[in-house]
């Protein structure tokens, strides 16, 4: 795959897609592009984090180790993004996950993205309101959880 | 009990080894005070030279009188007329033949007085250079004779540019010190004599305001003087600061601290601007004064000498000369003065170096230099009486210690402050403030270092490192003294026969540094092979081969030298080969084939399918190559490379164009550096308007130049399409079939049945690339790698070959975990009597530490071991244990001794 299909895959994800376009082939340009064969694991819960991935095709699970063994906490799939948040906040990876099909991501290192959050804050914004949506998100499952919890 | 004496080069018992080569003598011994004066120190040195100097110029005078009186004789005998024929040596003359004779003889006395001149300026010179190579000498030989606090006091920025910038002027000094006076003095008094004999009023009035001169000028001098030295101490200051920006760079950035420094320096550079500009102010003055004195005599010789030759009590040929005498008297008057103020520069600068080299408690150059040709091993205790120590008058920080210390067993020490001390002390990096430590009855603080650098070892929690590969760093502690001498050959001997005489000439070491230093002996060994596995040995014990091998993949074999190492690496390409038969693990690599091209080395590889040995097969001059070229119009690839370079261009200013300059991004990832981003926006912007065909032809060439470096894998750019490849690949064949004889030796050739010397070991086993965008890629081929490595047997060889990869300035390739592993190492390998560790290994891991451990602790059986402990729970096996507290020595005794309630010990172990 070239720059240019890539620049068109970027543009479909919602992080992405108010950048301008040869903004988005400078990310391309400065990320990987990485290959999983299903089974492999893209990160690994507790170990540092350096950098985010960006899933071009295929599909992959995240992963919550417990004693109890891996639970099963989300799909990923085309378009998604992993791993952000171990790279923003320095902290090891929250979960693990793993490609359950073939896979194909781009992989951004910590310095590209925080280079291109700085040069372009537009991003940042965007960024937020992803985080902001999970979050919220989060919030809902625990409130289900905590009124089940209370009705029981 | 006595000690033991012990032939360090004839251990083994060969008469060989112990035969040292008279080559090989120390240098001659510098007197231990520098002379405070610098005329003292140019006699001592260069008496003799001198002295042959003062006999050449004067020896150089009459030809020099005559030259004057020539043109006198020639003006008034032979041109104004007289009685001819004249005699002359018994030949007659008429006026003409007198007249050319005369002339001829003018031309011989200018030709022997320039020659006069030009053995003397080039005699000068040689004891100029000599003897700043001395001081020079000597003046670093005194670093090594600095009391360890000096250290504290004085840093590298002060002391490099007294070396090297600050006294660079005496070499230019000391050949004039004595003869420039006397000569320009001569001259004068000889051009002064001369115009007395012509007249003595005129002479008179010549030299009238010589005294004038002679009291004014070194009074104004003074003053100037005094900025002078003022300068050079602030210069020195400036040195200092700069150096620690420089060491300090990153807690500068870190905490803003760039503006503090900017307006600090600006504020010194004010201060040597005000000093110089006052330098000046005097200097110029001074100048103006002597440049009006000097104009005066003039006035009198046309005033006073017109008058006597219209009286016609001067000839008119007399004034003529006595004129061109004045005008050469200029000349030597001059040279004196200058020479007077430059002699007060020199002496300010001299006076000041020499006292910045002279600290309080510098160490006689025999206990540094000094070779006794038998060392003797050190054994029995090392005994502590009433020790303290005091960092430059603070409070003691070691108090009252009193202990003997085995050389046959492990001591551990352990506790609160005094442990680091304790341990520098007893290996004499510090030696005490008060009391004494004695080996037999000898002061330890007074042994040379060749004993106890020889007998000794020492490693700290910062050990240092040279800037050369690993290995030498290992061997350091084996090279004392130059053992065998190197052999040289005709010519190179003939050099190094005048370099030697010129070392002694200057007093310089005289040790040859190609000589062979190492001394196998000491690390128990018989020769450089067995030396190669005895560090092997080390390197593993000290858990350092892991990292030796990560390095010796990246590094060389000598084809050569290592055959059977080079079958090994063809047989390990051979089941990497094999291995990539499986998919899923082919998949990671990309093979070299001759008939494809490879998307995962650059576009410059795929064309030569080699490696450029030569530079000018470099990826960023084969554009510019005349043979590249020939090959490109042959094949016709020279349009497309110029239309792949305006792509490449064209792509790379839309992605660089809005980014600041000095952008990460441009080193990380841009073809093209920032400073040529406008050159080559301007040749697309210039290809759009007019096309190809309009660019000049540097223009193209610069366009031509840029694809060479395209890896088509990694950088995804779409310049390069699948019919461009198999372009590439018939001109790959066509560059090597049409390659010249003079281009031969320039590439090495991929060949899957040969090594290629060019390339490192990881490349010649996998004979490929490893494929970009693969999950652990790297991590997969390093496993495959490693298996095969070891199923051919070749991971010593690689070891090998990792400790000759270089280790950066100070060591900094290697981590701080590797570089306190190869300090051990470093110390192990000289089988001191005595090794002292200092916290040596509270950077490892508890793994590697266990291991290490258990290394040093073997190595170290029955022999003299001091470890200061981090963890007082390893003390267990050690022989002996000490117990600091607070600097002073609270308990010592065994581990069952001391271990048990009430003891400090104890507490200290149910602490941890």
């Amino acid at each position: 795959m070239s720059l240019a299909e890539e620049v068109e895959l970027l543009r479909r994800i919602p992080l992405f897609h108010k950048l301008e376009p040869s903004k988005l082939k400078l990310l391309a340009f400065a990320s990987e592009r990485i290959r999983f064969g299903a089974g492999d694991l893209l990160c690994r819960q507790d170990e540092p984090g350096s950098s985010a991935f960006i899933v071009i095709c295929g599909e992959a699970e995240v992963l919550l180790e417990t004693p109890g063994g891996p639970v099963p906490l989300a799909h990923v799939g085309k378009n998604d993004i992993i791993g952000e948040i171990a790279i923003l906040c320095d902290s090891p990876r929250s979960a693990t996950v793993r490609a359950t099909t073939d896979l194909v991501a781009l992989c951004i290192t910590k310095e590209t993205l925080l280079c291109l959050i700085n040069e372009f804050p537009q991003m940042a914004i965007e960024m937020l309101r992803i985080l902001a949506a999970r979050l919220e998100h989060t919030n809902r499952e625990l409130r289900s959880i905590v009124s089940a919890a209370a009705t029981h | 009990m006595g000690i033991v004496t012990h032939r360090l080069f004839s251990s083994e018992g060969s008469t060989e080894q112990s035969r040292r080569e008279p080559v090989v003598q120390a240098p001659a011994p510098q007197p231990d005070q520098m002379d405070k004066n610098i005329y003292k120190f140019i006699l001592r040195y260069s008496g003799r030279q001198q002295i042959w100097l003062v006999f050449l110029t004067l020896v150089s005078f009459p030809a020099l009188y005559y030259s004057l009186d020539l043109p006198k004789k020639i003006v008034n005998e032979a041109i104004h007329g007289g009685t001819f024929p004249k005699t002359m040596l018994s030949f007659h003359f008429d006026q003409l033949g007198y007249l050319a004779a005369l002339s001829g003889l003018f031309l011989i006395l200018v030709f022997i007085n320039g020659g006069f001149k030009y053995y003397i300026n080039l005699y000068k010179g040689q004891i100029g250079e000599r003897m700043l190579r001395r001081i020079r000498y000597d003046l670093y030989l005194r670093i090594f004779r600095f009391p360890l606090p000096q250290f504290s006091r004085i840093s590298s920025g002060e002391i490099i540019p007294m070396i090297t910038a600050e006294i660079e002027p005496l070499g230019g000094f000391i050949g004039d010190a004595l003869s420039q006076p006397i000569f320009q003095g001569g001259t004068l008094l000889v051009y002064i004599g001369f115009i007395f004999a012509q007249d003595p009023v005129l002479g008179a009035a010549a030299v009238s305001l010589y005294p004038v001169q002679g009291w004014l000028i070194p009074f104004l001098q003074r003053k100037v003087n005094n900025l002078g030295k003022r300068r050079v101490r602030e210069m020195r200051r400036i040195a200092d600061r700069i150096s620690e920006s420089v060491n300090g760079i990153q807690e500068i950035h870190g905490h803003d601290g760039t503006a503090w420094h900017l307006a600090d320096i600006a504020h010194r550079f004010g201060d040597i601007y005000d000093i110089r500009f006052e330098i000046y102010r005097r200097k110029f003055f001074v100048k103006f004064l002597n440049n009006f004195i000097n104009q005066l005599t003039p006035f009198f010789f046309y005033s006073i000498g017109g008058y006597l030759v219209i009286r016609g009590s001067l000839s008119f040929g007399a004034l003529v000369a006595v004129l061109a005498a004045y005008k050469d008297l200029a000349g030597p008057w001059k040279e004196l003065l200058d020479y007077y103020q430059q002699k007060e520069d020199i002496r300010i600068k001299y006076e000041q170096v020499v006292e910045q080299f002279q600290p309080p408690g510098l160490m006689p150059s025999a206990q540094i230099l000094g070779d006794p040709a038998v060392v003797p091993q050190f054994t029995g205790v090392l005994s502590f009486r009433k020790v303290g120590y005091a960092e430059d008058g603070g409070p003691l920080v070691l108090n009252d210690i009193t202990c003997d210390i085995p050389l046959d067993g492990h001591t551990a020490i352990v506790g609160g402050a005094g442990k680091a001390e304790m341990a520098q002390m007893l290996a004499r990096q510090i030696v005490p403030t008060v009391g004494r430590i004695t080996l037999d009855g000898q002061d330890l603080s007074q042994l040379p270092d060749s004993v106890v650098g020889r007998r000794m070892a020492f490693v700290g929690q910062m050990p240092y490192f040279f800037s050369s590969s690993l290995r030498q760093n290992l061997y350091y502690g084996l090279q004392h003294r130059p053992l065998r001498p190197a052999l040289y050959d005709g010519a190179i001997e003939t050099r190094m026969r005048r370099r030697l005489f010129e070392a002694r000439q200057s007093g310089n070491s005289t040790d040859d540094p190609n000589a062979e230093w190492l001394d196998y002996a000491a690390a128990g060994c018989d020769d450089d092979a067995g030396l190669r596995r005895r560090v092997l040995e080390l390197v593993t014990g000290v858990d350092l081969a892991e990292d030796a091998y990560a390095m010796g993949l990246h590094g060389t074999l000598n084809p050569q030298r290592q055959p059977e190492e080079i079958a090994k690496v063809l047989a390990a390409r051979a089941a990497v080969r094999e291995a990539q038969k499986d998919p899923r693990l082919g998949a990671l690599f990309e093979q070299f084939d001759p008939d494809r091209y490879n998307t995962n080395a650059s576009v410059a590889e795929n064309l030569l399918f080699g490696i450029a040995v030569d530079s000018r097969l470099a990826p960023e001059n084969l554009a510019g190559n005349s043979y590249v070229k020939q090959v490109f119009d042959k094949v016709g690839l020279t349009n497309d490379f110029i239309e792949m370079g305006r792509k490449v261009a064209e792509t790379m200013i839309e992605l660089f164009a809005d980014l600041p300059p000095g952008h990460q991004f441009f080193e990380q990832f841009s073809f093209i550096s920032l400073d040529e981003m406008p050159d080559f926006r301007a040749i697309v912007s210039k290809c759009a308007k007019v096309g190809v065909s309009g660019l000049a032809r540097a223009e193209r060439l610069r366009l031509v130049s840029l694809p060479f470096k395209l890896i088509t894998a990694r950088h995804r750019l779409d310049v390069l399409g699948p019919d461009m490849e198999t372009r590439i690949i018939a001109a790959r064949r066509v560059f090597a079939a049409d390659l010249p004889a003079r281009w031969r030796d320039a590439i090495a050739f991929f060949d899957v049945n040969a090594y290629n010397s060019a390339a490192s070991i990881q490349d010649n086993i996998l004979f490929g690339r490893i494929a970009y965008g693969h999950a652990h890629g790297a991590v997969k081929a390093a496993t495959l790698i490693s298996r095969v490595v070891d199923k051919v047997g070749l991971r010593s060889a690689i070891v090998d070959a990792g400790l000759d990869q270089p280790v950066g300035v100070s060591g900094s390739r290697l981590s701080t975990v590797q570089r306190q592993k190869a300090a051990i190492a470093r110390a192990l390998i000289k089988r001191p009597d005595l090794l002292v560790l200092s916290e040596t290994t509270a950077a490892l891991d508890g793994v590697a530490q266990t291991r290490i451990h258990q290394t040093i602790l073997n190595e170290r059986k029955g022999k003299g071991l001091v470890w200061v402990l981090h963890r007082p729970r390893l003390a267990r096996t050690f022989d002996h244990i000490l117990v600091l507290d607070n600097g002073h020595l609270i308990e010592q005794g065994s581990f069952e001794q001391l271990n048990r309630p009430g003891t400090k010990f104890h507490t200290l172990l149910q602490d941890e």
